[in-house]
């Protein structure tokens, strides 16, 4: 390949959008290409100056209730959907339309998604799922205190585990609380932080796996931030919607706190 | 009767199931409206309205992925909204094609070594400046950059929002850097 071809898909290779052999093409050019090199760069900066920098806008806090309010109220007034319309009516013809076509719309979106998950995943797709519940159903702490020294007795009480829940207020982490939870097969400790408006919890429970220390992993899904790590044979999973700088602060705090 | 009280139950479990998609997906959907309409207030009535849309096609949603689903009705509702809000939109002609492997623009680039983003990396209102040059941005290319690098979607995922075609994805978001780039640089060597 020559620079012209480079330059024209090195979005897609800062990306990491490119098939291996256009990926390793330019592997190879970018090592003995000064020019191309610098081009990378430069737009490698670019992206992580706009991931670090620009906001991330978290929806205000009682827009949440506002929608539910008025999608019981479109619910309560749709007309009753046990009434029988003939099938001759030219209405039923046109929902059934819009379904079908719906409905392909969503297969095709669909079918993005049917790569088999990893483990990793499917623990990640829990956390998220267990941080979403406990906003949900505004169920955050069993043990509402910022006080380590009433939360992490009261998880010991009721796990076979005992996990550090050091209050972070200082590095702008206030505890909420402490919650019991079920990840991967077995009862977890969900400790809840705050940070200004955004709750954080960090999901621990002991892993005969995780003795040696492992880097922390990033994941972002549905709009949150996983960050999951092990040590001193304790596996930790931290989710929020915070942005990823943030919830990299907290973990890495959490971390060298305890 | 039986018959009237079952449905009922069925929307009860709609709606709670879809109270469950949208709760989830809510920062998601917030902050691509608020991008799209830079302004807080049109952003939560885009929202809303989304959410709304969404719930109405919430039979036809058999999983998978949620996001990218909320986000595309997101972005068609904010295109609705502007179009009856401000009569006309964009002028901006969207010519993905044409751009690729301009040589020039990438001269000019390679010369201009103080093209202000290093310095973005340590200033402290990096952030300010960053945020102002993304908003300059004509729409369809802000909404490329705000899937890719605050949503961290896929190329086929952004594809399905946006609803363009995969081949596209690079190009577009190729001409959104170069412009925000140039945005960057003009709004660093400001006094």
């Amino acid at each position: 390949m020559d620079c012209t071809q480079i330059r024209r898909l090195l979005h897609g290779y800062l990306d990491q959008e490119l098939d291996l052999a256009n990926t390793t093409a330019i592997d190879q050019h970018l090592k003995s290409c000064a020019a191309c090199k610098r081009l990378f760069e430069r737009q490698s900066m670019l992206r992580s100056v706009v991931k670090q920098q620009a906001t991330y806008y978290a929806a205000p806090a009682k827009l949440a209730d506002r929608i539910r309010a008025e999608v019981n109220r479109t619910a309560a007034n749709a007309p009753a959907r046990t009434r029988r319309l003939p099938w001759f009516q030219f209405g039923h013809w046109l929902q059934l339309g819009t379904a079908i076509a719906a409905t392909a719309a969503v297969t095709w979106i669909a079918a993005f998604q049917l790569n088999s998950p990893s483990q990793d995943e499917l623990v990640a797709e829990q956390v998220i799922s267990g941080h979403a519940r406990s906003i949900l159903t505004g169920h955050l702490a069993d043990v509402a205190s910022s006080d380590q020294h009433t939360v992490k007795p009261w998880l010991s009480s009721k796990l076979d585990f005992s996990p550090a829940a050091t209050d972070l207020t200082t590095a702008g982490f206030p505890l909420v609380g402490g919650r019991l939870d079920y990840v991967d097969n077995r009862p977890v400790a969900a400790l809840v932080y705050r940070h200004r408006q955004h709750m954080i919890n960090l999901f621990v429970w002991p892993d005969p796996k995780s003795d040696q220390a492992s880097p922390m992993q990033t994941l972002s899904k549905h709009g949150y931030h996983v960050l999951h790590w092990t040590g001193e044979g304790m596996t930790y999973w931290a989710i929020s919607d915070l942005n990823p700088a943030e919830i990299k602060t907290f973990a890495e705090t959490y971390a060298s706190a305890k | 009767m039986n018959t009237r009280e079952i449905p009922g139950l069925d929307q009860q479990s709609r709606v709670k199931r879809f109270e469950e998609i949208f709760v989830t997906h809510l920062d998601a959907a917030y902050d691509l409206a608020r991008w799209l309409t830079r302004d807080e207030r049109n952003a939560e009535d885009v929202v809303q309205e989304a959410c709304l849309r969404a719930f109405k096609f919430f039979d036809s949603f058999h999983g998978g992925n949620g996001r990218a689903w909320l986000l595309a009705i997101v972005r068609n509702t904010y295109y609705s909204w502007i179009e009856k809000n401000q009569g006309q939109l964009l002028n901006v002609s969207i010519d993905d094609d044409t751009f690729g492997a301009n040589g020039s623009d990438i001269a000019a680039l390679e010369h201009d070594v103080n093209d202000g983003v290093d310095r973005l990396m340590q200033q402290e209102e990096a952030r300010r400046q960053v945020n102002r040059a993304l908003e300059q941005l004509p729409a369809e290319f802000r909404e490329v950059i705000v899937l890719r690098e605050l949503e961290e979607m896929s190329y086929k995922e952004i594809a399905t929002v946006a609803g363009i075609p995969l081949g596209t994805v690079m190009s577009r978001l190729a001409r959104a850097r170069r412009l925000l780039q140039e945005y960057l640089r003009q709004g660093t060597q400001e006094p």
